[in-house]
């Protein structure tokens, strides 16, 4: 059985004051946690692939902990998520949804049960591919202050035979959030959803 | 603070592998990026003290930042480079002006010495421009080991009247560094060559 192998792990931390408005109290942050894996089914057409899916786990759990530490260390503040990842040419978009599972349910588990989907997106792209994360709300998926995205990337992945796993955090709302909608302060939380 | 910050990203790269062979201990890098207004856009402007005043204030934030997100001490970095990405309505001098004049003591300030010049790099660009920070070691700029460059972007910076401004520091060299020339262990550390 193929164990994780590690190439490289990268943390991005944004902290937005403003986007030309007023300057917020406190400022909105957005924490990418990125691996760079490799792909043990890269070159070929492999059936039996959901295995893997256990193998990442500890990896989603290392990731979101990351996160959690990046923005201060208390999972409190975290009230947006989503994940995604980039498959190298080698192989498929197949191998990119192996991630659905163990990115979303560490990030849960590490904000102690979290109840929306964790929105998510992938592609299959070469180094340097960058991937729009989609992010909402960690509670009920239609708070519309929280729909945001974080754009990620690394310049020299994902070659061929490599996955570049994502799991984005943020601390809050678009910094200048004012379209209306679902409010966070009114969710109910009970099916993830309002 | 004389800047008006947008937005501060960071970013912690860490190599674990390279080639299917261990990097041991891992290659780590941070940079940390400020977006700020351009006080001196859309307009030919002589005296650039502005902006000298505000390249020493991002010198000393950036750098404890990078080397915060790195969780090492300041003396404990290696390697370092800066450089400037401005919007389309400033020019290559406003880079020059924060950059050159006045960024330098705050750095080596939070990072206990730095006798070598601080590489950098700059340029004119539009939003996502990608900018190369240019490394090398801290104490002597000919350890071979330690040339190096790291790239950073951000998708919505630099707007046409803001500047992108970048410190990056890092704890080692690049991995499996094998082409000779001097090493960190020859450093003198007089002249900032050696």
């Amino acid at each position: 059985m193929p164990e994780v192998v590690v190439r490289k792990k990268v943390v991005c931390v944004e902290e937005i004051f403003h986007e030309g408005g007023p300057v917020a109290e406190t400022p909105l942050r957005r924490a990418a946690a990125l691996a760079v894996i490799r792909n043990p089914f890269a070159g070929a057409y492999v059936a039996n692939i959901e295995w893997f899916m256990d193998d990442l786990k500890p990896l989603g759990l290392e990731m979101a902990r990351k996160l959690v530490e990046a923005l201060g260390g208390d999972p409190e503040v975290v009230e947006g998520y989503g994940k995604g990842a980039i498959v190298g040419s080698l192989g498929e978009i197949e191998h990119g949804a192996l991630w659905h599972v163990p990115g979303g349910y560490a990030m849960r588990e590490v904000l102690g049960g979290a109840k929306a989907i964790v929105a998510s997106t992938k592609k299959v792209g070469g180094p340097g591919t960058r991937l729009d994360v989609p992010i909402t709300h960690i509670n009920a998926s239609y708070v519309r202050s929280h729909f945001d995205a974080m754009e990620v990337g690394v310049n020299d992945a994902p070659r061929a035979d490599e996955i570049l796993l994502t799991l984005v955090m943020t601390t809050g709302a678009r910094v200048h959030a004012r379209v209306g909608g679902l409010k966070a302060s009114e969710v109910k939380g009970e099916d993830g959803l309002r | 603070m004389k800047a008006k910050i947008r937005k501060i990203a960071t970013f912690v790269e860490e190599t674990q592998r390279e080639m299917d062979r261990d990097v041991t201990p891992p290659t780590r890098r941070a940079a940390a990026v400020a977006v700020i207004e351009n006080p001196c856009a859309g307009k030919y402007v002589e005296d650039l003290s502005e902006l000298m005043v505000i390249g020493e204030e991002l010198g000393e934030l950036l750098t404890a930042r990078a080397v915060a997100a790195l969780g090492i001490l300041g003396p404990s970095a290696e390697s370092y480079g800066k450089a400037a990405a401005v919007g389309e309505n400033g020019e290559l001098e406003h880079a020059a002006a924060i950059l050159h004049p006045n960024l330098g003591a705050p750095v080596r300030r939070v990072l206990g010495k730095g006798a070598a010049l601080i590489p950098s790099s700059k340029k004119r660009g539009g939003m996502g421009v990608v900018l190369d920070i240019p490394l090398g070691h801290k104490d002597a700029a000919f350890v071979r080991s330690h040339f190096d460059g790291m790239e950073v972007r951000l998708n919505d910076a630099p707007r046409a009247n803001e500047i992108m401004v970048a410190v990056a520091v890092t704890d080692s060299g690049r991995p499996l560094a094998r082409v000779g020339g001097f090493t960190k262990q020859q450093i003198k550390g007089d002249d900032g060559l050696h």
